[in-house]
């Protein structure tokens, strides 16, 4: 695999800042908190709780249902979903990848995406459980088919983050990680109609955005929300790539230092070894020899 | 070195459950299937990473990958393998919960079938992952954390069928078991195809 | 507002570690970046 530089497409000044960051993280992390603030006031303040009045005619009392203000934490807790699949996909992507063009660009964007997609599941898991336990009256509900897949992932990719940690050849590394990447993202199919078959139902709701019945302000703090964490998101890569690239910078520098050196030692031996030879040869012109 | 190890880990697994939930027999029987296979699965990895030991002591590895046999024959030999030890783990296992939590083999096809299917998937997966724990400096540790999450169908689909097979659940064992077969399937493609990869390195 | 401490809970939880997190980056890029030649700190910007 090659890993040649391109010329830097950043200006000179930038690149002597000693940090991951440039104009692309700033624009990026401006939009982030920005975003951030307008969806905490939408989720907050501008947004009605869900209450529903069911109601049941004649002279009895319409029944209040619907979630209240628990549909609060949806805002955070979907979004936060969207970008773990985002970024397990990416990494399922980034495998494919470097298995066909070998491709270690690739395998950076995978470990990237794996190290982001393992926080944000775990946080999925997190507001999922926080969510449910005023709802569902439980934290953890067995045979949850979104549950369950969700949590297989999150094992998945933690084997896969500890397991590339194992490895310290990155051409090794790459290759077999994907493998194992890729193993992990057929499985969840897999895992998800099992559990599926298994339960025949779910406390899960039922996909809230195809719901006509919520009101035009919360689809869009819902999707805002998305947007303002896939921006999160695309802050975080950038970095975490850059972190995986200077990593291998350190480790492809210490490599060429290391065969430089041994060339210098190589040269400088032979060149004692000529000295030597021409000196114990006498006055006559200097051997030829295969070095110059 | 399956005798005298990996069978009698099995064995221990499923006396301390039995022992650990003190249940009355009834319950042990409807909690057979499930322990069954996690007994299975715990032992698989044991089973796994002493075959893939003795291979890298003793570079018969090397030998074989270097005698020109293309990687899928390695594959299928090693888990084949695998799997004879795991069916033979699994029959005296299943000795066990007869003994010791008072099963019957209500239907033994459909049983004899889901553990056939599941088996394949788990010494194919198995296999696999085992080569990929090996090598330099992994550790064999990580084997269980890579293989587990992964077979956790399997494990759903072998508990469910052997709930039928057993007679402790109501369900349609033979659509578990069709589950399994396709598990194995795809667990076989999957390490024939990826074993290739993986050796290079080895 | 009803839940609220769920809520503080959840919404807290992802601020918080994704704060953590994003700190961490900055600051293992700051560390790695000291170590590289600066020629060699830019990022490939084309498929290797």
């Amino acid at each position: 695999m090659s890993t040649t530089l391109t010329r830097p497409s950043s200006t000179a000044s930038e690149a002597d800042v000693a940090s991951t960051g440039s104009k692309l993280t700033r624009v990026l992390g401006i939009a982030s908190l920005v975003g951030l603030a307008v969806l905490l006031l939408l989720a907050f303040v501008f947004t009605e709780p869900d209450q529903r009045v069911f109601d049941r005619g004649l002279d009895l009392e319409p029944l209040l249902t619907g979630q209240g203000d628990a549909v609060r934490l949806l805002y955070v807790h979907f979004p936060v979903a969207m970008v773990t699949y985002t970024a397990f996909s990416l990494n399922a992507i980034g495998s494919i990848a470097v298995l066909w063009k070998k491709s270690m660009w690739w395998d950076n964007t995978a470990a990237a995406a794996a190290e982001v997609g393992v926080l944000f599941c775990g946080l999925t898991l997190a507001t999922g459980s926080i969510w449910g336990r005023p709802i569902w009256n439980t934290w953890w509900k067995w045979g949850d088919v979104r549950l369950m897949t969700t949590t297989i992932l999150f094992l998945i990719f933690v084997g896969y983050l500890a397991y590339r940690r194992t490895m310290t050849d990155s051409q090794v590394r790459a290759k077999r990680s994907a493998v194992v990447g890729l193993i992990g993202a057929i499985n969840i199919p897999i895992v998800y109609k099992s559990v599926d078959w298994w339960q025949n139902r779910t406390l899960h709701q039922q996909s809230t955005l195809r719901d006509r019945a919520i009101e035009d302000l919360t689809l869009f703090s819902m999707i805002f929300g998305m947007v303002v964490f896939l921006v999160i998101f695309a802050w975080l890569m950038v970095h975490r790539f850059r972190i995986g690239w200077l990593e291998h910078q350190i480790e492809t520098v210490g490599l060429e230092a290391a065969i430089a050196e041994r060339r210098a030692q190589t040269s400088a031996a032979i060149e004692d070894a000529v000295t030597d030879s021409r000196a114990s040869a006498g006055s006559g012109p200097p051997p030829k020899t295969g070095m110059n | 070195m399956v005798a005298t190890q990996v069978l009698p880990f099995a064995m221990v697994i499923l006396i301390l459950f039995g022992l650990a939930l003190d249940a009355d027999s009834r319950t042990l029987r409807d909690l057979a299937p499930g322990l069954f296979w996690v007994a299975t699965l715990f032992a698989s990895v044991l089973a796994i990473q002493r075959s893939v030991a003795v291979e890298t002591v003793s570079s018969t590895f090397e030998a074989l990958r270097l005698s020109g046999a293309p990687a899928w024959k390695l594959f299928a030999g090693k888990a084949l393998a695998v799997a004879l030890q795991l069916l033979a783990i699994e029959a005296v296992l299943a000795l066990g919960i007869i003994v010791l939590y008072r099963s019957s083999f209500e239907d033994p096809v459909l049983v004899v079938t889901a553990a056939l299917a599941a088996t394949v998937a788990i010494a194919s997966a198995g296999s696999l992952y085992g080569v990929l724990a090996v090598g330099m400096g992994v550790r064999d540790t990580i084997l269980p954390m890579l293989l587990l999450p992964i077979m956790m169908p399997v494990l759903v689909g072998a508990t469910r069928a052997f709930g039928d097979g057993l007679g402790t659940a109501a369900l349609d064992g033979w659509t578990w078991t069709g589950l399994l077969a396709l598990l194995a399937v795809i667990y076989a493609t999957a390490g024939a195809l990826a074993y290739a990869v993986v050796i290079e390195d080895t | 507002m009803d839940y609220l401490r769920y809520l503080i809970g959840g919404w807290g939880v992802v601020l918080v570690a994704v704060a953590i997190y994003a700190v961490s980056l900055l600051r293992r890029g700051k560390v790695l970046s000291a170590r590289v030649p600066a020629d060699r700190r830019r990022w490939m910007t084309t498929d290797d």
